[in-house]
């Protein structure tokens, strides 16, 4: 699957974020499985709400590090997507 | 199973899930036996839950009723896991020793209807490889997120009755496609984990992603094993949460030390590349195949030890005349 701009991205049903007090890190956990997020994934992610287009989430990213972050918000959610833990409606 | 009164109490329970939390524990699986066998599951639960962890419940759907599955959910238990055995009614109730299936269905409609994640588990073996179709259909069927295939793990009661349970290299093959096929026919809805039957591998399994290393088990008595099957490793000695705090089991215990790092190895495993992928392979698989559990797995065709796998293959070929073991629930046929 190709991802673009204009592509919906939202966690799977199964998936959830939440903040690990232990490690004081965000996770995101799901059946079986965590996968320990950094900074920016965990900030991507709060984006992905089913309704933003990929094109959102980055121009709300680009705004708020001062840098155009499109290529790695479509890097990084392609890697979840192979994972099946984020879809694209 | 161990005895009811033999088992830990609610209170245990709930400072040992404390305990795994606080050394950063996620992910929680209720299992037995059978956990619903425990009228205090649902306060498990909704500890759990409490914590931050992640749980499942691992049941054979049996005894799951709406008020449970209800009560369950509202304590926050996010994910069930329903053992099926085979799609073929009459195989399936052969070999779960009950006519289980009507309520399997019934347990698996309720699952979907009150919104848990829904997972289906499979052991796989030579009588019901060949229907691993008809299975993964029956899985969606019954509304399943997530249908994990596993083939049999070679130890214990399935070592016995090994003859009759290994498929042969032809059904692996034709079942890994069928399961490749299926995988992407229904991505997006149902995921498929098809766990790969190790004899017919070249290298051993990454065994819970190393002794000791990401995952324990508590039983129902206390004791405290870096894996399900370690208690096949008659040379040691488990040390139970009655006695000490899960942080000194994990972190100082002999059991959980025993085969960390590599300093324990043989060779080829020790000066081999992949011991950073494998760690060696399957300690309980070595010590039950060789008696030594400091040997390399001998799944990996890098050990001379090979050959143990390689006749046992070559052997499997006996009729399928199992010898059940009688576990827990008390079956009509026992």
């Amino acid at each position: 699957m190709t991802l673009t701009a204009a592509s919906v991205p939202v966690l799977w049903r199964l998936a959830r974020l939440d903040f690990d007090r232990v490690r004081q890190q965000r996770v995101l956990l799901y059946p079986e499985g965590v996968v320990l997020l950094n900074e920016t994934g965990g900030a991507i992610l709060d984006l992905c709400d089913g309704h933003r287009s990929i094109g959102d989430v980055a121009a709300i990213l680009q705004e708020r590090y001062h840098c155009d972050v499109t290529a790695d918000v479509i890097d990084y959610l392609s890697r979840l997507i192979e994972r099946e833990l984020v879809r694209v409606e | 199973m161990i005895h009811a009164n033999g088992e830990l109490t609610t209170d245990d329970w709930k400072r040992v899930f404390t305990h795994a939390r606080e050394l950063g524990v996620l992910q929680l699986g209720l299992s037995g036996g059978e956990p619903l066998v425990r009228p205090d599951v649902e306060q498990l639960a909704a500890h759990a839950h409490s914590l931050g962890l992640y749980t499942t419940l691992v049941t054979s759907g049996v005894g799951l009723t709406r008020h449970r599955a209800a009560t369950l959910r509202e304590a926050g238990l996010e994910h069930i896991q329903i053992s099926i055995q085979d799609s073929d009614h009459a195989v399936a109730d052969r070999i779960a020793g009950l006519s289980v299936v009507p309520q399997k269905v019934a347990a698996a409609a309720l699952v979907r209807e009150l919104g848990f994640a829904f997972s289906i588990n499979v052991v796989l073996h030579r009588a019901n490889i060949d229907r691993v179709d008809e299975i993964i259909e029956l899985a969606a069927s019954l509304g399943a997120d997530r249908l994990e295939l596993a083939n049999t793990q070679y130890y214990g009661w399935a070592l016995e009755n090994r003859n009759a349970l290994l498929p042969t290299p032809a059904q692996v093959a034709a079942a890994s496609d069928v399961a490749d096929e299926a995988m992407r026919r229904h991505r997006g809805r149902m995921q498929i984990l098809y766990v790969l039957p190790d004899y017919h591998e070249a290298y051993p399994k990454p065994c819970y992603g190393g002794w000791g290393r990401h995952y324990l088990v508590v039983m129902p008595d206390g004791r405290t094993l870096p894996c399900h099957g370690a208690t096949h490793i008659t040379t040691l000695r488990f040390d139970s949460v009655r006695d000490h705090p899960l942080r000194w089991i994990w972190e100082e215990s002999a059991a959980f030390q025993a085969f960390r790092g590599d300093a324990w190895m043989q060779e080829p495993c020790r000066t081999c590349p992949r011991k950073a992928i494998d760690f060696g392979g399957c300690r309980c698989q070595a010590f039950a195949l060789t008696g030594e559990a400091t040997n390399p797995d001998p799944v990996c065709t890098l050990t001379p030890l090979r050959t143990i796998i390689d006749k046992a293959v070559r052997e499997a070929t006996g009729p399928p005349a199992y010898r059940y073991r009688y576990i827990g629930l008390e079956t009509e046929r026992a």
